[in-house]
């Protein structure tokens, strides 16, 4: 007996391996590190030079993230009553008043929409396709099929301004149903492929017991494929939503107003006099969070889903 | 409970023709046993029974009716398929529940409850009920789908070689149990097997398939004592008959070129000289190997026989089966 074996690596080789993963972490989490922490700061800290790892957190980059302000002159600060919460305590300080709340709230919830919105509904034809596509005799299957892959094969935004006339011709420009179509468009090729993929991997028999067990097509489809599906399902659509989320060229071209999203909204904010830096990295940060719970949330499935196939169950 | 008459059924896949012109009428109560080797159409008869294919020719009646325009769970069939057939993501109950809460039958949860338990008592996986499908081994996932197949009372039970993947001990008490359960439902089976000894106990008839046509179809001594044909003859017999050249005897009839002897079709103590090559112990039968005139075969002797290998044997046919060129019976 020695001490080396094949299969558990050498002490030496984890040592590294450690190293490798710490180096990777670091280099990925330190612009969301600084982000979050920009956040925090106030607007002369963030833009000190050198800039400040250790500082006083604040909240002044929320308040402003939420709020429209303006200057006030020292005689409108002193006729005001003395402030109620952290909010007009933090404005008053820095001589300010709250004229309205910002935009960002709709703005944020029009993200929400939209993101989920194309995201369910690309799962949900998806998933229709590619179980007839994997199940179902369909004439020019594998045509249709590269007809729907080569929609990827060129950049989205490569098609802008045919999609920003069709748009403006049929009423679409800066509706949410715009942009889920157009998000939907997008995803559901990845989508139907995907799920294809992950439905072939599912065998038959399973459908054809329920069929004899006294259940219709779609039943069977319902209770036995789809939860076996799941798996698949949560992949994708964790794909779906990332993109639908983060896309910026589209809606910067195509909302702006009631149905503009996040993304192109977070650059566009001021604060009195200059970028508002703070603000800006906590609208990143809220912005953040939605794709990072659902991933959350989901990453059972998807450690799942990459394995699926490999193990013979 | 109904009979089942398949008429003049074909089915192709693609080039390959899988059932042709395949007509047989299974009694009401009927236990039929398909034998064939693997593409002989058996599993294909399964499912057009069943209704997950449709035929491109021929009808199936059950009842009487033609269900060629029924759904899968119109025709009220349960099948036990050869693999695959449990729902990965239910428990074992509620795989064995999931035909009674089909819309079809829909029974109330108590009612579906007791009867879970009472399948999984007769199977003996009462105790794995609460188990994922796929934390059982091979053996308790077979016995909970015919458990599935169980619950309910259809019309048929379509069964392909659903003991398998068991092992002999667990096969030989299932196939006792499974007569049991056909002898106490007097349900209509039809079932598909590559054991012969599942063949013979448990059928009341047997169809033998060959290249996706009914060569024979009868009861099983019906089937082992005259088989129409040198191929239906080989499916059933341990061991297999021995097929000779029709001239190593004397008396044989016009046409006949081949001799099939099975082991009681040989008298041994008299005629021509063979030539012991091996003895077999097995166990509950004891095979002489012989070789007659450069040919070899294979016969069965008294566990306590003093023959060994090198002696000498005088063997004569009694009654025994004569096939032509083509391998079909002459007398």
């Amino acid at each position: 007996m020695s001490a080396w074996s094949v299969t558990e690596p050498s002490a030496r080789s984890k040592g590294i391996a450690a190293v490798l993963v710490i180096l990777y972490t670091v280099i990925t989490l330190l612009p969301l590190v600084w982000i979050i922490a920009t956040g925090f700061k106030t607007g002369p800290d963030s833009i000190s030079y050198p800039p400040k790892v250790i500082f006083q957190p604040s909240l002044e980059g929320y308040v402003n993230l939420f709020t429209d302000r303006t200057r006030a002159t020292p005689e409108q600060l002193a006729a005001m009553p003395p402030p109620e919460n952290f909010v007009d305590e933090i404005v008053q300080r820095r001589g300010e008043v709250i004229t309205q709340p910002s935009k960002f709230g709709a703005r944020f919830l029009n993200s929400v929409i939209i993101g989920f919105g194309s995201t369910f509904l690309s799962i949900f034809l998806g998933t229709l396709a590619a179980y007839a596509f994997s199940r179902f005799r369909v004439p020019l299957k594998d045509d249709l099929l590269f007809f729907i892959l080569s929609t990827r094969m060129m950049p989205p935004i490569a098609v802008a301004i045919p999609i920003f006339l069709m748009f403006r011709q049929l009423g679409l420009s800066d509706t949410h149903l715009g942009m889920i179509l157009l998000y939907t468009g997008v995803n559901i090729s990845l989508a139907v492929w995907l799920l294809k993929g992950f439905i072939d991997e599912i065998p038959r028999e399973y459908e054809e017991a329920a069929l004899i067990d006294g259940y219709t097509r779609l039943q069977a489809f319902r209770k036995v494929v789809l939860p076996q599906a799941a798996t698949g399902i949560a992949s994708t659509a964790i794909f779906c939503l990332i993109f639908a989320w983060n896309e910026y060229a589209f809606a910067f071209l195509l909302t702006s107003g009631t149905a503009q999203t996040a993304p192109p909204f977070i650059p566009t904010i001021f604060g009195v006099g200059g970028k508002d830096w703070p603000a800006v990295a906590a609208g990143a940060t809220l912005f953040l969070l939605p794709v990072m719970i659902f991933t959350i949330l989901l990453r059972k499935h998807l450690l799942r889903g990459i394995t699926f196939g490999a193990v013979r169950k | 409970m109904a009979e089942v008459v398949l008429d003049g059924l074909s089915k192709a896949f693609g080039k390959t023709q899988a059932l042709q012109g395949v007509s047989m009428t299974i009694p009401d109560g009927a236990f039929v046993v398909l034998l064939g080797p693997t593409g002989a159409g058996k599993t294909t008869t399964l499912r057009l029974i069943s209704g997950l294919d449709a035929p491109d020719a021929g009808d199936v009646r059950i009842g009487g009716a033609s269900v060629l325009a029924d759904t899968p769970a119109q025709r009220d069939v349960a099948m036990v398929f050869q693999q695959y057939s449990l729902y990965p993501h239910l428990s074992v109950r509620d795989n064995l529940a999931f035909p009674l809460r089909s819309p079809i039958l829909n029974w109330p949860e108590p009612q579906i409850a007791a009867r879970v338990q009472d399948v999984a008592q007769v199977l003996r996986i009462a105790h794995k009920l609460d188990n994922k499908a796929t934390r059982l081994s091979g053996g308790e996932m077979q016995r909970v789908s015919i458990g599935r197949a169980l619950v309910r009372s259809p019309r048929i039970f379509l069964m392909d070689e659903p003991l398998s993947s068991l092992d002999a001990k667990l096969r030989a008490e299932l196939r006792v149990e499974l007569k049991r359960i056909h002898t106490d439902l007097g349900a209509t089976f039809l079932y598909v097997t590559h054991d012969q000894i599942e063949a013979m106990t448990m059928a009341s008839h047997v169809g033998v398939l060959d290249c996706g046509r009914l060569v024979q179809f009868g009861a099983p001594r019906e089937i082992y004592e005259n088989p129409v044909s040198t191929y239906v003859a080989t499916r059933l017999g341990q061991p297999r008959i021995n097929l000779l050249p029709a001239g190593l005897f004397p008396g044989a009839p016009r046409g006949a070129t081949q001799i099939g002897l099975r082991p009681e079709h040989i008298r041994q103590g008299e005629g021509q000289a063979a030539t012991v090559r091996r003895i077999e112990h097995l166990g509950d039968q004891t095979r002489l190997h012989l070789t007659l005139a450069g040919h070899g075969l294979i016969t069965l002797t008294d566990a306590h026989s003093p023959l060994g290998p090198g002696d000498t044997l005088a063997i004569r046919p009694e009654n025994p089966l004569w096939f032509d060129a083509g391998g079909i019976r002459v007398i």
